[in-house]
């Protein structure tokens, strides 16, 4: 299927060339007649989009403008959406329909964003593969046999096929960059605290954060604009103005420091990904950067400290499932702590059980010093790497992920395997950094993504410089065979 | 630091997870697994380091003390597994 970027989109409703009920008509047929081979989305909602398809005419028609007005996306189903079924990908959500909206949605609603449904994830987002799902596996568009990425892979399989021009993903350890690389697209983590979480279903929340999922870096500035911002709502929310994240686009990049890390290199990369690497950093010399090497001394423990950190706060969130409030109930119980055991055996998958057992023996009695205060002061000393970086450079690169996507089930009985599939995405929210993952080559005809890791609010720079190296290379605008 | 089943089952217990006992070594198994590779940390002197809670280190921001939210009890209600005279019904606690 062509793929259209929304700055096409919005160009062709602007000249009239086409409303915006055709393209929600376009992408909504689009999904019918691809979703069943990649199962990218859980819930499709039809009428809703048709109807703000309409309404986003009827606006434009008024002479009304919105910097998105009419375009279609998706988001993962980890967003609360009023009225909407929003499952998580768990069995324990299966039946719960948000009382209210997320902050970042109803952003992108006003913004004039038509929403298309709910993509699939890994359970609760815990997950590299998107195999952990309720719902059954996405498969990736490049290679059905093999995982897109997670835990938003639903997103970056629906954006790489074409069945949406972009969607919204969160990154709690890579959840947003590792699938993007996975599947030849574009996508960002926004520093900590610059989108809110109110009412994205919360993991891990120290580390949590939402983002936008495109073709394009220049998509990319304009959905985050919209999504990002000061929101009272949520206490960790950074109360700094909204920014343009499109204004700098076009800056030359003459002179940028980019730091070049020798701990992503090392043994266990594939050599495939290594030299695309090498590839597109010559790619940014060339557009006038200076590479740099650094060192991030620590970037090994970023694993062991992010996986007793994410599944101590799991946890902590996921208590709130007792089948006593909304969400799945066990039948029949027999007592309440029958119902609360059983309803949490049948509601949570394996590896969401796991990570909460985890995280629970990480905080239990005798153990919380070892563990949870241990992996804290490990997250201080991996910040301080980052810290110690940007006093050189202005932006960090690397590759997103080790290797290119696996064949599924590969890695799905070895939970420690999958996750040091994230050693180089973990950091980046250990210190709640910004960082995107953009194409940059195949490996063995996979895609490959390069990552940019900014400085604190340096979203502007690093869409900069994933714009400018869009403009000389064409990685992004390739497509899987997939639906053709 | 290795970890025992009676370990697991004590914290599947204190999480309110029921596990079958015949899926229990299984889970040991795993968890010891992920245990173990957490536990390179201990190879680290961190005496020096504050913990980090915050990526920003940011505290809690503070607001009025005033009602901002409405009565939205009927549509939180609506969603529930079973609700009597506007309560919430779990089985019986105390006989």
């Amino acid at each position: 299927m062509k793929r259209y970027s929304i700055r096409q989109l919005l160009d062709g409703l602007d000249q009239g060339t086409f409303s915006s009920v055709e393209i929600t008509a376009d992408y909504l047929a689009r999904i019918e007649a691809h979703d069943g081979d990649l199962n990218a989305f859980i819930s499709v909602d039809k009428e809703g989009a048709t109807a703000a398809a309409r309404a986003a005419d009827e606006r434009r028609a008024t002479g009304e403008s919105a910097p998105l007005l009419g375009i279609p996306v998706a988001h993962k189903d980890i967003f609360c959406t009023e009225g909407v079924r929003t499952s998580c990908a768990s069995k324990m959500l299966d039946n719960f329909v948000p009382p209210y909206t997320a902050t970042a949605v109803s952003r992108l609603a006003e913004a004039g964003v038509v929403s298309l449904g709910k993509t699939n994830m890994d359970e609760f987002a815990m997950g590299s593969s998107s195999e952990s799902s309720f719902y059954g596996p996405t498969l990736n568009p490049w290679d059905t046999t093999r995982v897109p990425g997670g835990s938003s892979g639903g997103s970056a399989a629906a954006v790489a096929a074409g069945m949406c021009p972009a969607a919204t993903g969160t990154d709690t350890g890579g959840s947003i960059r590792q699938p993007a690389a996975l599947c030849g697209i574009t996508g960002i983590k926004p520093t900590y605290g610059r989108v809110s979480r109110l009412g994205m279903i919360a993991f891990a929340s120290s580390l949590d954060q939402g983002g936008p999922m495109a073709t394009t870096a220049e998509d990319c500035a304009l959905l985050l604009s919209a999504m990002s911002g000061f929101d009272p709502a949520d206490s960790t929310s950074i109360d700094r103005p909204t920014e343009d994240y499109s204004e700098q686009l076009n800056q030359s990049l003459d002179g940028l420091h980019v730091g070049v890390p020798k701990q992503y290199f090392s043994a266990e990369l594939d050599a495939g990904i290594g030299d695309t690497i090498q590839a597109s950093l010559q790619q940014l010399e060339a557009l006038g950067a200076q590479l740099v090497d650094i060192d991030l001394p620590h970037t090994e423990l970023s694993v062991p400290a992010y996986y007793v950190i994410a599944p101590a706060e799991a946890s902590t969130n996921l208590s709130r499932y007792d089948g006593v409030r909304y969400g799945h109930r066990c039948e029949d119980p027999q007592d309440l702590h029958d119902l609360y055991t059983r309803t949490r055996e049948e509601g949570f998958g394996a590896e969401v059980k796991r990570r909460i057992l985890v995280g629970t023996y990480a905080l239990s009695a005798g153990f919380y010093d070892a563990y949870y205060r241990k992996a804290q002061q490990i997250r201080r000393l991996i910040q301080q790497d980052f810290v110690a970086a940007f006093e050189k450079v202005d932006i960090i690169a690397g590759p997103t992920t080790p290797h290119p996507a696996w064949q599924l089930g590969a890695k799905s009985d070895e939970p420690v395997a999958m996750y040091l599939e994230d050693i180089y995405t973990l950091g980046v929210n250990l210190a709640g950094l910004p960082g995107m993952s953009v194409p940059a080559g195949f490996s063995e005809g996979l895609p490959v993504g390069l990552q940019l890791i900014g400085n604190y609010f340096g979203e502007n720079r690093l869409l900069n410089t994933a714009h400018q190296y869009q403009q000389q290379t064409d990685w992004h605008l390739q497509q899987s065979g997939k639906g053709e | 630091m290795s970890v025992e089943q009676a370990e697991i089952e004590k914290i599947a217990e204190l999480a309110r997870i029921r596990v079958a006992a015949e899926d229990m070594p299984e889970l040991t198994q795993r968890i010891a697994g992920i245990l173990d590779m957490v536990d390179q940390m201990q190879a680290v002197d961190t005496s020096e380091l504050e913990p980090m809670a915050n990526p920003l280190d940011a505290s809690q921001r503070l607001r009025a003390d005033a009602v901002t939210e409405t009565d939205q009890r009927t549509q939180f209600q609506n969603i529930a597994p079973q609700v009597e005279s506007d309560l919430y019904l779990v089985p019986k606690v105390i006989d």
